[in-house]
């Protein structure tokens, strides 16, 4: 296939560790074969040279500032096809906690008393400010995901990101509930997708990849709030902590800040 | 020859982040040049406030996804200082060996795939793939063997899984660690390999006497623990790092710059070979001869060199680590000690591959962070790298105007700077 005919893919980083970035590029080899398929025509973090034109743009961060809602907005009229990378990207991640303050507080916090100029707005993924054709979530991304999302775009194909609890993997994969070990884990309410890599390795899952579609957060609290009258293996997380609603607030905050969510106690059915 | 030039380089390529280089020739003399850091802001210290311990270790390694086990093991360390939480001795070599990991994986991304392009008159990686193929799959090799250490411990490299507060929620098996070091092994041949590329690299002729600061220890070589270290001849304990590293603004630039006992200092690679030159393996301090590293090194270009060297004494002392777990038998569980929360302060310092590295967190009696303070790598080298920059580019002005940005472009490669991870580093227009 002569090389003009490859679709041309380009790579772009707002507001984030960049760590998705590096993911690809840990596909090492496997990269290769993917460049069988596409010219790489702009990756700043990898390549000098960028070009004007690409039909698939990957982009990974949030958008934190006026330039940069310009900036997605050029790669979104330029690009066919707009893959968002990472949970920055896509639900705004850790970016978004500053949200709670006021963005001239953040930059009194930063530069103290000095008058600042900024454009800086709060935090928001990408997927709230164009409209995107892909979404790899995740923070990191999966790569096997990354694989499969990059060749329903090469063939042209929707992608369905899966939307069962990361509980669905962790159970095919018979791993040990961390609940047991007294862990505050959001597995029953998180997107899997990640083959419940965290639970993996008897950590607690603590949302990265967002919430499943119609997540029952209300009854979710009430697991954690009220856990020793609904089940005995709550014990361990009753015995190790007391979350209270602000504890879980703020755990859900880790990852899911946009938009806001509205947690209550127990007051739904359905735990 | 140049008399009158305006070098701006607009978001330099193949660094983590993004910076700018501005330089200014006017009738043959420099005018000015400066690296301006354009990164978005991100307040990783304002927003860790009010986030239980716990999130805290979980979210501060996502400062950087190049160092995140570097991140991660700081705020470790702090959050155990200020719990009085003591780990396991098995989780202390685990994290060492971690620790090597990332280093062995970013040095080598660096030194093969952000590097070494320059040094082939490429654009990326890319073109070699056809030019130096062998070279290439090397170093993605070397990288991945790198972040396969990683991810044995730790599940995968980039934010690393299990590593909380009083231990690892899962350890390994003998077996894994066992397969781990035949690979490590076999890795050092292509390290070898590797120091024989770099032995055929002519590496651009700059000295500037400055400052190293990095981590000393007395008997290894220091990543994970240490006492802080300048080449004025100076150590303190690392409890003592406000004493010493002032973090300031300067008015053309948007990043805090540091300074210790001169009006800069440098800290990464270079930094580390040269302050601990005798703690390093035989076989990296023969890389080092092989590759005219000899200390002390006033060259900053030889800051890729100095990764090169300790990528040999990390490959070397994940054997050795490995050897000694599995002399005294692996707990292969979760083996992490039960955490009590308590008001209190704690500081954890690491060299991180770029460079020391500070985190800093007050807990209140719930364990609920309410200060952070982080200083980074990479922003302690900001006024040392326009110092070199201010004195380099007189010595390069008989050369064009393209070979003048190139060599400027190369200098701050060779820092190899992590600007995401800068996050003292704010864009602002002071009015």
């Amino acid at each position: 296939m002569p090389s003009s005919s490859k679709p041309k893919a380009a790579f772009f980083d707002f507001a984030c560790c960049e760590g998705c970035q590096l993911t690809v590029l840990q596909l090492e080899e496997t990269l290769l074969d993917l460049l069988e398929h596409v010219d790489i025509v702009t990756w700043r973090e990898v390549m000098t040279g960028e070009s004007e034109s690409y039909d698939v743009a990957f982009c990974e961060g949030s958008i934190t500032r006026e330039r940069d809602v310009e900036r997605i907005k050029k790669i979104r009229e330029t690009a066919g096809i707009l893959v968002t990378l990472g949970s920055c990207a896509g639900i705004g991640c850790h970016n978004a906690v500053r949200n709670k303050w006021p963005v001239e507080e953040l930059l009194q916090k930063v530069y103290g008393t000095e008058e600042v100029v900024s454009d800086a707005i709060p935090a928001r993924p990408i997927t709230a400010v164009v409209p995107v054709d892909y979404q790899v979530l995740g923070c990191p991304i999966s790569l096997p995901e990354f694989v499969s999302v990059f060749k329903h775009v090469l063939t042209g194909r929707k992608y369905y990101p899966p939307n069962q609890p990361v509980c669905v993997e962790c159970k095919l994969n018979d791993y040990l509930c961390v609940y047991e070990k007294g862990m505050i884990c959001l597995g029953p309410v998180t997107r899997c997708g990640c083959n419940a890599i965290c639970t993996s390795r008897g950590d607690a899952c603590h949302g990265c990849r967002g919430l499943i579609e119609n997540a029952n957060l209300n009854a979710m609290v009430k697991v954690f709030t009220e856990m020793r009258k609904l089940h005995p293996i709550m014990d361990a997380v009753a015995d190790r902590h007391r979350p209270t609603l602000e504890q879980i607030r703020r755990r859900f905050a880790v990852y899911n800040n946009w938009p806001e969510l509205k947690l209550e106690r127990g007051t739904t059915h359905g735990a | 020859m140049v008399r009158d030039a305006k070098i701006n380089v607009h978001h330099l390529t193949r660094v983590e982040g993004h910076g700018d280089i501005v330089a200014e020739i006017r009738d043959g003399r420099l005018e000015d040049v400066k690296f301006a850091v354009v990164e978005a802001p991100r307040f990783f210290e304002c927003f860790l406030q009010g986030h239980s311990y716990e999130e805290v270790v979980h979210i501060a390694p996502r400062i950087c996804g190049i160092c995140s086990v570097s991140h991660k093991s700081a705020a470790l360390k702090a959050t155990e200082s200020a719990l009085s939480v003591e780990v396991s001795r098995q989780t202390r070599l685990l994290r060492l060996l971690a620790f090597n990991g990332e280093v062995i994986g970013s040095h080598i991304l660096h030194a093969y795939f952000l590097a070494l392009p320059d040094f082939f008159d490429a654009p990326s990686v890319f073109p070699l793939v056809q030019t130096h193929k062998d070279s290439v799959l090397r170093g993605m090799r070397l990288k991945r063997l790198g972040y396969d250490i990683c991810e044995v411990v730790a599940g995968r490299h980039t934010h690393p899984v299990g590593m909380i507060v009083g231990g690892f929620t899962c350890v390994h098996s003998e077996d894994d660690l066992i397969a781990l070091r035949e690979r490590i092994v076999q890795g050092l041949e292509d390290m070898k390999e590797t120091v024989r590329l770099y032995k055929s690299i002519t590496i651009p002729q700059f000295e500037r006497e400055t400052e190293y600061v990095s981590l000393t220890h007395p008997d290894r070589y220091p990543f994970y623990e240490g006492a802080i270290h300048s080449s004025e001849g100076r150590t303190i304990s690392t409890s003592d790092y406000r004493t010493a590293i002032r973090e300031y603004v300067v008015p053309h630039s948007t990043a805090k710059h540091a300074k210790w006992n001169r009006r800069e200092y440098m800290v990464g690679a270079l930094a580390r070979v040269n302050n601990n030159f005798k703690l390093l393996s035989p076989t990296a301090r023969q890389a080092a001869r092989d590759l005219g590293l000899e200390v002390p090194c006033h060259n900053p270009f030889m800051n890729t060199v100095a990764q090169v060297v300790e990528s040999m004494h990390c490959l070397e002392d994940c054997v050795d680590l490995i050897d000694e777990m599995l002399s005294h038998g692996l707990v292969a569980r979760d083996e992490s000690v039960r955490v009590v929360p308590r008001a209190g302060v704690g500081i954890g310092v690491v060299e991180a591959p770029r460079g020391i590295l500070f985190h800093e967190y007050g807990y209140d009696d719930d364990g609920v962070c309410i200060a952070a303070n982080h200083v980074i790598p990479t922003a302690q080298n900001l006024a040392n790298l326009e110092a070199d920059m201010r004195e380099y580019v007189p010595q390069i002005l008989h050369g064009t105007e393209e070979h003048i940005t190139h060599q400027l472009e190369m200098l701050v490669r060779a820092y190899d700077p992590c600007i995401s991870c800068s996050t003292h580093v704010v864009h602002l227009t002071v009015r």
